[in-house]
């Protein structure tokens, strides 16, 4: 009807710019399925069968991922021994602080483990403490990644403070994380026969070829006013020193292990090592536990059943909730084609107005 | 209607001319003083008493900025948000050591988010730009001198030019008419732009300047021109013209404005006097109102309540990081000596705990932004371009016949668009298309027309619907009839009986004669015939009255000729010749609203004199001569017929004179008609009233108000989905009620609550002429219409009876005062219809903005003439329609339709999407960016609070322009819950939008914990997992670098699965995203890792040598990414399935493969649309009902 207004016979004056735009290029939209908001796509619906199906593979793919890592888990032999109070001797067990703190003080310590099973090699050594903020923002920044690499960047120390340099000039590595380098040392020995540690290729291999750098050595290092922790052998370039890079990948936890050395030889069960402890760190002021940790690997890592029970747990879970969906939908079945489900003013949110 | 009277008294001057010559009244002696000191030097713009003038030049700009201010402009309007700032802020901190994080780092997803804004900024303002060119390089003729006009740009124009504008051109700057084609300087002006009036008003010249109708004339032509200063008054001017050393006055009937157009005139001339910004439109142009959704409105309180929540995370950890770093000194000595408490800057410092608290809280601040999404606000802006774009593309509202796409202009307000509750419609151009036709008439008793009206088609449409059979009798003949689209506009009547001339052959042919004729001379329209094809168009001062001029010709009554006396016409005699007669036209008794007719008094050829007349029913059956009655019975039916099927009806008389009467009601007009005094026009109708009388009854005409297509089937759905629907018009009352019919707001059977202040003692208290008791008579007559109305309301509840309410300007004034307003809305929103007649357009702004602040619901107000601006304005939403009445209310508009029906796809389709996408694209990025937030939170309970992320800085700011936000933005682009054809076919899913369960609070809520939730399970499943023991078989344990990263894969990997569940339109563009985001991230991973360390830092090589080797990783990550979802997915599944939402009960529908089943679609509606009032349905429905009563009634 409004095309009506293309006739000229008749009234109203209005209709006169239809004939000129029909001239001019349409502005009608092209077509495509884009546009029009058609695309083809897959609208999934929660249907009862999707949602069994679902749950049932979850469970039936969990329980089973659970059940290897837990055995991989169980698998891994692991001694664990808290040596920071045993290590104190008797008369300083009321001022362990001083013990530690005392330079001439005996800090050897002897420590009987026994093997509970047969440790296949590679067997790891660690240290774990507790309670250390590896990860507070103070200490995770007071380094200089630079003057690590390189040695032209030995004056770049303006994170280090308060390790920062000496009279002698710039520390290196500077900073509070190489400053507090772990000192602890252990020694092993098996019937009295000392077992060799091998403390290659304990850091990251990133660590050694590039982030730690082959002409940058130790200068002014724990030479002055407080010493931290461990000193570096200055004659070897940091990237042999593999003790440093371990410790200055700062852990995420208060509670962190770190890699000492690898033992790499078996060791039999029921058997006792002996080990002789050098306890130098000071972890007695803030009250942090110190431990020697023994492990053997398995392809999912050291000891940890977290995995393997959490994936048990969740297929376990799926599976209940799918016998739950299946008896639900049994019990209380949507009747198909009832649209009495249908009303809106069966929805929750309530009747309009 | 105020602008039918104003255009009765223009017409009037076809007649008679000689009247609307201003003399110096008082308003014209201001000229000079404050006010009006503006001086115009005609025709001497170069002059140098013109150049101390200084005015402004005649170039418009609407561009937000210039080069010069568009960055500190643009830059301002961005950090005035308050998330921005913020941002900002923590940018500026992020240089300091405060920061937790690297500067560049933190400032780069604030550049890039504030860059994309200010980009389309830029964009849009550039287009803005772009327009303006246009329109300042349009060209005009003007005066060079000599008598020479060429071709000049508008922009250069100077006050005091002459210019010279012809036929259909627009003016280019406010004029005062000089002269033109016509004699008597006359032109015809079309200011559809400025007020939405479409019918042609006329201005006429000074007398001193109408002979100036040649481009010579103005070789010597000198004036000076004393009037106004620039106001945006358009209905006002004061000034004189100096033409020698006379005064002439000038009054706004010499006023050309610009933005209307010259129309039926050849050319004039005028001289500018007011340019550029001094215009009165430009003037009249206020910055739109900025508009924003309620969802956003209530987005910006999500984003304070998680700025609250930031706060008090950060208040939290900068306690417990007083309280750890104090006690590191005790009693001197150092407990972390490994922090070097003793040797330490002042951030921590145990000494002073307190301060490094403090500061500690700043980094805290910053380090928790991550929980306020930065991006949110570029990526709402960026989805509501895009569905613009979808909008502006969509082919169901494109309007083929006049080439208009729907166009979105402004994107703000998309969502709001699906949460409309109230629609406050126009009429005129808006539900009508503003064109009458004739359609029936019923003749001496008989009724002719087979036309079918929209009203008519829409109730056989429903009984073609299966579920209708019932009603089969309403629409019999309807059926039989073919569709014939009409040839001629404003004609729309086929029935062979009278066409072509076989009107001699009925049995009344006398009579079928007398009221051809009648339709052929009672009018007050002029012909205009077209030189080159002899055709003859009307020009009439309403589209019915050319319908019935139009119909008159058709059926063999043309009218081609008037004179100031005589009307000539070819018509048939009656043995079937054609011939030409002329008649004399001796008086014309006008059309007014309170006599509803008019009439004409001629001599015919014989020498008889005549009285036709027309006018509504009400007036004119009790004044029929008691020999004139012999159809009455029969036209009374017809006329109900006629007005129920929504036409518009008018009964047609006549009436012999003898002289002597003639002679005495002649003497009596003219005197009345010279009376100067304020009651003139009363004893103009007293004197007419007593010769309309004994009138002879011919028949009744019908015409058709016509609505725009579709209009009721789109009524009929909006009513559907709930949406109220007020009709707001400048029309007068019988007209919109018979359009309430029409398109079904009104139907017989529903009671009507009329509040009119017209009542005759009101009347009469007006003629006394005491202003303050009328006013006080006036109120009190309307607060007890409106009691009344009330009371009536709660009665027809009880009997479940719909009520509609009908109110007139007048009363509407007095019911929009302060202390009546609150009763007036609660009556109207009882009611099922709302009209209000003769608003002016402040009123229709007023009633928006009651409705809108009172009942706090989202209005949509929709009109396609300048009068309606003030309501699309003030409305959440204005739809203009880009239709025949200019561009005023589109360039007011929020978004511009070409049809009124297109409303229902705009709603229902688009604005159902739209507030479902942006809806559920604000929860989840809230729920992302809580689940990142979170882990960063927990996290520092294991790092004494110390404000050290667990991620890698980079892995920080990416997370929200990079791996996260494609996705979100495709949820918001393409997702849809139903399909645009079920969308419509369940009009009620509309209502989720207006009951806002998909962003309600609970809503809101559920996500955010559904954040924390998946934040708890990725944190303390990663840190169990990777606790201290070897993560993989070489031994090596887990450290920042490591943890983090796994932390955060497992993180993208939740929230993009997240979303993948929570959407359920999936394209391959979704794919895309989804899974390229994830995908992108292990690329991104490996290429940061294997740049150099001193770029990469802490992942440096982290994913190819520690991560993707370790099985624990990828055991872990698939261990979260279930364990995260899991509970959603539970959640979804029992909701979807026992508690659905109305759209999942579509899917349902869908699914089960019911939809295309109409029996069992048609059952579902049924069932799940609530009782309508208004629309066709709820018509059909009474219709059906009453139908069967009266069929129980005869068994």
């Amino acid at each position: 009807m409004d095309a009506t207004g293309a006739t000229t016979s008749s009234a109203d004056g209005g209709g006169s710019n239809s004939k000129a735009s029909a001239k001019k290029n349409s502005r009608k939209p092209k077509y495509s399925r884009f546009t029009q908001q058609e695309l083809p796509a897959c609208k999934p619906v929660l249907t009862p069968g999707l949602v069994i199906a679902t749950f049932t593979i979850i469970g039936v793919v969990f329980i089973p991922l659970g059940l290897v890592s837990l055995s991989a888990s169980e698998h891994v032999v692991e001694i664990v021994d808290r040596y920071d109070d045993s290590c104190v001797p008797p008369n300083y067990s009321n001022d362990k602080l001083k013990f530690i703190q005392d330079a001439d003080t005996n800090k050897s310590c002897i420590r009987i483990l026994p093997v509970p099973k047969l440790m296949k090699k590679p067997i790891y050594i660690y240290y774990q403490l507790d309670n250390y903020y590896q990860n507070h923002r103070r200490y995770v920044k007071s380094r200089s990644d630079k003057q690590l690499r390189s040695k032209s960047a030995a004056n770049d120390i303006s994170d280090c403070t308060p390790e920062d340099k000496t009279k002698n000039g710039p520390i290196i590595p500077c900073g509070l994380v190489a400053w507090s380098l772990f000192n602890d040392t252990y020694g092993f020995s098996l019937d009295s026969k000392t077992i060799r540690v091998n403390k290659h290729d304990i850091a990251w291999k990133s660590d050694k070829d590039h982030k730690f750098g082959n002409d940058v050595y130790p200068k002014n290092f724990q030479s002055q006013g407080l010493i931290g922790g461990a000193k570096l052998n200055s004659s070897l370039p940091l990237s042999k020193q593999e003790d440093l890079m371990v410790w200055m990948r700062t852990a995420a936890l208060p509670t962190f292990r770190k890699l000492y050395g690898k033992i790499d030889e078996d060791l039999p069960a029921n058997k006792k090592i002996q080990v002789l402890i050098q306890n130098n760190y000071n972890t007695y002021s803030f009250g942090g536990k110190k431990k020697l940790v023994l492990s053997t690997t398995s392809w999912i890592g050291g000891k940890n059943d977290f995995l393997g029970i959490a994936y048990i747990v969740v297929g376990g879970l799926c599976l209940f909730l799918a016998v739950f969906f299946i008896l639900l939908y049994v019990i209380k079945p949507r009747p198909l084609g009832d649209p009495s489900y249908l009303s809106w003013n069966r929805t929750p949110s309530g009747q309009p107005n | 209607m105020a602008g039918a009277r104003r255009r009765k008294q223009q017409f009037s001057r076809i007649h008679a001319f000689s009247c609307g010559k201003a003399s110096f009244k008082g308003d014209h002696s201001l000229i000079g003083g404050p006010g009006f000191s503006r001086v115009i030097y005609c025709n001497d713009p170069e002059c140098f008493e013109a150049s101390l003038r200084n005015y402004c030049d005649n170039y418009v700009r609407s561009t937000k900025y210039t080069l010069a201010t568009f960055f500190p402009k643009s830059l301002f309007e961005q950090f005035k948000r308050a998330a921005n700032f913020y941002f900002l802020i923590c940018a500026i901190l992020a240089f300091t050591p405060l920061s937790p994080y690297s500067a560049v780092s933190n400032v780069l997803p604030l550049v890039v988010v504030i860059g994309a804004t200010m980009g389309k900024e830029a964009i849009e303002d550039w287009r803005r730009y772009k327009q303006d060119i246009e329109v300042n390089n349009r060209e005009v003729k003007m005066h060079q001198g000599d008598g020479v006009f060429e071709h000049t740009k508008w922009m250069d124009l100077k006050v005091g030019d002459i210019v010279k504008v012809e036929k259909d051109e627009f003016f280019p700057a406010d004029l005062i008419l000089l002269s033109s084609s016509y004699e008597e300087a006359i032109c015809y002006v079309e200011t559809m732009n400025l007020d939405g009036e479409t019918n042609l008003k006329l201005k006429q010249a000074p007398d001193a300047t109408s002979s100036l109708n040649e481009d010579s004339s103005f070789q010597n032509f000198k004036a000076i021109i004393r009037c106004e200063d620039p106001n945006a008054n358009l209905y006002s001017f004061v000034g004189s013209l100096e033409l020698g050393n006379e005064q002439h006055p000038l009054s706004p009937q010499q006023l050309l404005l610009r933005g209307s157009k010259l129309r039926n005139t050849d050319y004039i001339y005028g001289v500018v006097i007011f340019t550029g910004r001094d215009t009165k439109v430009v003037q009249n142009s206020t910055e739109p109102p900025s508009k924003r959704s309620k969802v956003e409105k209530r987005m910006d309180k999500i984003v304070y309540f998680l700025f609250a929540v930031l706060v008090v995370l950060s208040i939290i950890g900068s306690i417990f990081f007083g309280i750890e770093t104090r006690e590191d000194l005790e009693n001197g000595r150092m407990t972390r000596w490994y922090l070097r408490p003793d040797d330490t800057t002042i951030y921590y410092n145990p000494k002073r705990a307190a301060v490094a608290a403090i500061l500690q809280f700043l980094t805290a601040l910053m380090l928790y932004s991550y929980l306020i999404p930065i991006s949110l606000y570029v990526s709402i802006e960026i989805v509501k371009v895009l569905q613009s774009i979808f909008i502006n593309q969509d082919l169901h509202m494109y309007y083929e016949e006049a080439d208009k796409p729907a166009r979105a202009r402004t994107s703000n307000l998309n969502e709001e668009l699906g949460q409309v509750d109230t629609i406050l419609s126009d009429k005129t151009g808006t539900l009508t298309c503003n064109s009458m036709e004739f359609i029936k008439c019923s003749i001496a008793g008989t009724s002719y027309g087979h036309g079918i009206t929209e009203v008519e088609r829409a109730l056989a449409w429903r009984k073609g619907s299966p579920m209708a059979q019932e009603v089969a009798e309403v629409g019999d003949q309807v059926k039989e009839i073919k569709e014939e689209k009409p040839s001629v506009k404003g004609f729309n009547f086929v029935d062979e009986r009278i066409m072509n001339g076989n009107w001699l052959n009925e049995p009344h042919a006398d009579v079928i004669q007398k009221f051809l004729r009648l339709l052929a001379i009672c009018h007050t329209a002029i012909p205009e015939v077209d030189e080159e094809t002899g055709r003859i168009s009307y020009e009439a001062e309403s589209p019915d009255e050319a319908a019935f001029v139009v119909a008159a010709k058709e059926l063999g009554f043309e009218f081609y000729e008037r004179t100031q006396t005589s009307i000539s016409l070819y018509e048939f005699d009656l043995s079937g010749k054609k011939v030409e007669r002329s008649y004399n036209l001796l008086n014309i008794l006008e059309f007014s609203s309170s006599r509803k007719r008019m009439s004409v008094i001629l001599r015919n050829e014989e020498g008889k004199l005549l009285l036709l007349c027309k006018g509504a029913d009400s007036v004119m059956f009790e004044r029929l001569a008691k020999n004139g009655q012999e159809f009455v019975e029969k036209t009374k039916e017809h006329i109900e017929e006629y007005a129920d099927a929504g036409l518009r009806t008018l009964v047609l008389a006549y009436r012999e004179i003898d002289e002597e009467e003639y002679v005495e009601f002649n003497e009596k007009f003219t005197e009345a008609k010279n009376v100067v005094s304020a009651d003139r026009e009363e004893m103009i109708e007293e004197v007419a009233e007593k010769i309309e009388r004994d009138l002879i009854l011919l028949g009744a005409t019908a015409v058709e108000d016509k609505l725009q297509n579709g209009v009721p089937e789109c009524i009929d759905k909006l009513a559907q989905a709930g949406i109220k629907i007020w009709v707001l018009t400048g029309d007068k009352m019988e007209t919109a009620i018979n359009i309430g019919f029409a398109c079904s707001l009104l139907r017989q059977g529903m009671k009507q609550v009329v509040i009119n202040s017209e009542t005759p003692e009101n009347k009469a208290l007006e003629k006394a002429g005491d202003k303050t008791a009328t006013a006080v008579a006036y109120k009190a007559s309307v607060l007890q219409q409106i009691s009344e109305g009330k009371q009536l309301l709660i009665s027809s509840n009880e009997n479940s009876e719909a009520v509609a309410l009908i109110v007139d300007g007048k009363s509407l004034t007095y019911a929009l005062e302060d202390d009546v307003k609150d009763s007036f809305l609660e009556l109207a929103i009882g009611c099922a219809s709302v009209i209000c007649c003769r608003s002016s357009p402040k009123q229709k702004a007023l009633v928006t903005r009651l409705v809108k602040t009172k009942t706090g619901s989202t209005t949509l107000a929709i009109g396609d003439g300048a009068n309606d601006v003030g309501m699309l304005q003030e409305a959440d939403i204005g739809v203009g329609i880009s239709g025949v009445e200019g561009m005023q209310a589109v360039m007011s508009s929020d978004i511009a339709i070409a049809q009124f029906r297109y409303l229902e796809r705009l709603l229902l389709v688009h604005g159902h999407w739209c507030y479902r996408r942006i809806s559920s694209m604000i929860c989840y990025f809230f729920y992302k960016n809580i689940a990142f937030g979170f882990t960063l939170f927990f996290y520092e309970i294991y790092a004494s609070f110390s404000g050290q992320a667990v991620y890698n800085d980079w892995f920080l700011s990416l997370y929200n322009v990079f791996f996260t936000s494609l996705p979100v933005i495709a949820l918001g682009v393409f997702d849809q819950d139903v399909s645009s054809r079920l969308c419509l076919k369940f009009p009620l899913l509309y209502q989720e939008g207006i009951q806002n369960v998909l962003f309600s609070w609970l809503r809101i809520l559920a996500w955010v914990f559904n954040g924390v939730l998946s934040a708890t399970i990725i944190f303390f499943f990663c840190i169990q997992a990777m606790k201290y023991q070897a993560f993989r078989k070489g031994g090596e344990v887990s450290d920042l670098e490591v943890l983090g990263a796994t932390m955060y894969t497992c993180v993208v990997w939740v929230v993009n699965c997240q979303m993948a569940l929570s959407i359920t339109y999936f394209t391959y563009i979704q794919h895309l995203f989804i899974w390229g985001g994830i995908i992108l991230w292990y690329i991104f991973l490996m290429a940061y890792g294997a740049m150099d360390p001193d770029i990469s830092t802490t992942a440096y090589e982290v994913f190819i040598e520690a991560c993707a080797p370790a099985g624990s990783y990828w055991l872990l990550t698939l261990l979260v990414l279930i364990a995260s979802l899991l509970p959603y997915f539970a959640y979804s599944a029992i909701q979807i399935r026992f508690f659905p939402m109305y759209h999942q009960m579509i899917q349902w529908i869908r699914s089960d493969g019911q939809s295309d089943d109409p029996e069992y679609c048609n059952m579902v509606r049924q069932r799940s649309i609530r009782h309508t009032t208004v629309g066709y349905t709820a018509r059909f429905e009474a219709k059906s009902k009453s139908s069967k009563e009266r069929g129980e009634d005869n068994r």
